[in-house]
């Protein structure tokens, strides 16, 4: 069974008696250890998905089921609950809470699940490091550069060992120097065996990953998937000159 | 998200906006100081009068008076004989319930004299040496008369400080206590040795005033001038008491009544009874002895009545009940501004915060979470309010007194302030319940993008 699977979701909104179909059946799934981007112009529906993936939002239509529960069918305290454990969210603005010390942002999540004390800091502090910012735990985000909040924002999307990360144009904000070295970052997380998602609307960043998946029109339009053309998921990384570790399901 | 933490998010968000949140406490801040004040007014009050309802006598202090003849019994009128010491002794032995009873035959019109100086007392009654306890009086220097002097008919009397302070000179004014035992007075012109004297009667806060302006020096300039007898509340109880004169009943009897009636005729009534019962749960059954004995005595007429402190009792305990409620409203009111207050600051700094909401919730926040952080986030401001109230509220009080000065100390209790805090709490609560639902129920996605 897949990590995500979505089947004929739909999402409809009213807007002065008309209906706009921000999604319009789309059926997908997502593998564990999968790297992959959604991608697709402004107004096409991917962040849309993206919410609803993210347990942001619920469909209207059509079932979702994220590591065996349905998203389709519960409540928004489960819902809040499965945000906190099971999916990590990177936003293009950061979205680090600006009164908190980095460690402090970093630790938010570990807040909602009652992770107490001692073990909240050393978790925290093990995600800072995974991002090279162990050192810069007491600062401010403010007192940080762009590029380093978002890192931040990564460790702190990672702290409760997600089963996916979200990451929601996350180079929409820097240069394209710092911007590259966040992708580095997710290209690294990923051969690390984690599942990460990127929404954006930039083909240069969406090629990175093997699997891309546009959306227009609410629609899946088009579909890129190694798996089609008999590669392996994690075929991207072979160019990276990286080790390939068996994707979950397929050895 | 557990309470601990929930308790430090709160305090940091405060402590981020000390100024604010120190304008948002001074509401609780008041209405916990003005809650504690009233109280403390209130409880010195309720002293005043308890104190001032002990010198008279207590609750157990029952007078008979008389009465006019009812109407079925006017035909009998010259038959009625009135109050007499004949009374006392059928009471003495008829009525058990009856723990002791004094005469009080009064005169009137009394009046002292020392010289040039004269003093009309309060009262200048004839009684028993039993007066002494009946009517809760020390004697400070000297002695009471005893029943040899009663028997004897000496002219022997006891007097209040008042009639001191009048004929020899009160302390303040003289500067030293002056004690007129073995002095000679006139009393309505027959001369009368002072035996003895009570002490001072006065309230707590009347001795207070007296022992703080001891030591300053007095102002001698112009003439002296009387107050008159009004008075408020609880000293004027003490200033009557100050101004009692007792000889024995039978002094009174042969000096001042024995010739000197309607028409020269002797005067044997007794102006009233006083009595003490056993207990003031006994008082009913005691006064019905009493009536028996006394339609006898009086020849079955109904010429008197019962004179008893539940009257006053009540008074005072309506009087304490009106005060509290009319403070503790408000205080209340005040309070209830404060918690206005906290709302509406509540309400902007969730406005202000929509986005940081938006977060906590992707990352997890339940509805309930951010509920509980909003509610313990304003409990915390009340609650801090409520503590600084506490403290203010002593020198509130303080305040109060040099403002308006009363009769009665206030008294600041430990449950007064306890239920100001609690109060404080409450409020806390119940002025984040509308921010917080609105906080709880905001959509993520929204304020994910709010600007």
């Amino acid at each position: 069974m897949a990590l995500v699977e979505i089947r004929n979701v739909c999402k409809f909104y009213h807007l002065g008696g008309e209906e706009i179909r921000a999604l319009d059946g789309i059926t997908l799934d997502i593998e564990a250890g999968e790297f992959l981007s959604i991608i697709g112009p402004s107004g096409s529906g991917k962040s849309t998905l993206m919410h609803i993936l993210g347990c942001l939002d619920t469909p209207t239509q059509g079932s979702y089921q994220l590591d065996g529960v349905l998203i389709h069918e519960a409540s928004t305290r489960q819902l809040a609950a499965i945000r906190n454990q099971k999916i990590g969210f990177v936003f293009q603005f950061f979205n680090l809470l600006p009164k908190l010390n980095v460690l402090q942002n970093v630790e938010l999540p570990m807040i909602y699940s009652n992770v107490g004390g001692r073990d909240r800091r050393e978790r925290a502090m093990a995600a800072l490091k995974l991002v090279d910012l162990e050192n810069r735990s007491k600062h401010r985000p403010s007192q940080l550069s762009g590029g380093q909040q978002q890192r931040v924002a990564i460790a702190r999307a990672l702290v409760n060992q997600p089963k996916i990360v979200f990451a929601d144009e996350p180079t929409g904000n820097l240069d394209s120097n710092t911007g590259a070295a966040i992708l580095d970052l997710f290209r690294r997380l990923s051969t690390e065996g984690r599942t990460i998602a990127l929404v954006t609307h930039d083909p240069s960043i969406a090629s990175i990953t093997p699997r891309r998946i546009e959306i227009r029109d609410g629609k899946v339009s088009n579909e890129v998937d190694p798996r089609l053309a008999g590669l392996s998921p994690k075929f991207g990384h072979l160019t990276a000159g990286q080790g390939i570790p068996p994707a979950a399901g397929e050895a | 998200m557990n309470f601990g933490d929930a308790i430090i998010v709160g305090i940091k968000e405060i402590w981020a906006h000390k100024f604010r949140s120190l304008l948002t406490m001074l509401g609780i801040i008041l209405g916990v100081s003005s809650l504690v004040a009233m109280s403390a007014l209130v409880k010195g009050m309720e002293n005043g009068l308890k104190e001032a309802l002990i010198a008279i006598g207590g609750l157990e202090k029952v007078r008979v008076e008389d009465q006019d003849i009812p109407a079925y019994q006017a035909h009998m009128a010259d038959q009625a004989v009135g109050s007499t010491v004949n009374d006392i002794y059928a009471l003495q032995q008829n009525a058990p319930l009856i723990r002791m009873i004094t005469p009080d035959m009064r005169l009137n019109r009394g009046y002292m004299t020392k010289g040039n100086k004269v003093f009309s007392p309060w009262v200048l009654t004839g009684t028993t040496p039993d007066a002494i306890e009946m009517n809760q009086h020390v004697v400070a220097y000297g002695r009471m008369f005893n029943q040899v002097d009663d028997d004897r008919a000496s002219a022997v009397c006891v007097i209040g400080s008042a009639a001191r302070d009048e004929l020899f000179g009160s302390p303040e004014d003289v500067g030293k206590e002056i004690i007129p035992i073995g002095e000679l007075v006139n009393i309505n012109g027959q001369p009368f040795t002072i035996i003895g004297m009570f002490q001072r009667y006065e309230s707590e806060q009347e001795r207070k005033v007296r022992e703080a302006e001891k030591d300053k020096p007095r102002d001698l300039t112009g003439p002296r001038r009387s107050r008159g007898w009004s008075g408020g509340g609880g000293s004027f109880v003490y200033r009557l008491k100050n101004s009692t004169v007792y000889i024995p009943l039978n002094t009174m009897w042969i000096r001042f009544r024995s010739a000197s009636g309607a028409n020269n005729i002797p005067d044997p009534r007794l102006s009233g009874l006083n009595m003490k019962v056993n207990g003031i749960e006994e008082l009913e059954p005691a006064l019905q002895q009493v009536r028996n004995v006394l339609m006898v005595t009086h020849k079955g007429i109904e010429d008197f009545s019962f004179r008893t402190q539940e009257d006053w009792a009540e008074q005072i305990t309506a009087a304490i009940h009106n005060s509290r409620l009319s403070g503790g409203i408000i205080a209340a009111i005040s309070l209830i501004v404060g918690g206005i207050g906290i709302m509406n600051i509540m309400l902007a700094s969730i406005t202000e915060r929509i986005r940081e909401i938006g977060i906590r919730k992707a990352i997890g926040a339940t509805n309930w979470s951010v509920f509980i952080q909003i509610i313990v986030e304003s409990t915390v401001i009340a609650l801090i309010g409520g503590l600084a109230g506490l403290v203010t509220s002593v020198g509130f009080v303080q305040l109060l007194v040099v403002i308006s000065p009363t009769d009665n100390t206030p008294v600041i209790t430990v449950p007064a302030l306890f239920l100001a805090f609690l109060f404080s709490g409450l409020v806390g609560v119940l002025a984040g319940l509308i921010p917080a639902l609105k906080a709880a129920r905001l959509d993520p996605i929204e304020s994910l993008r709010y600007e």
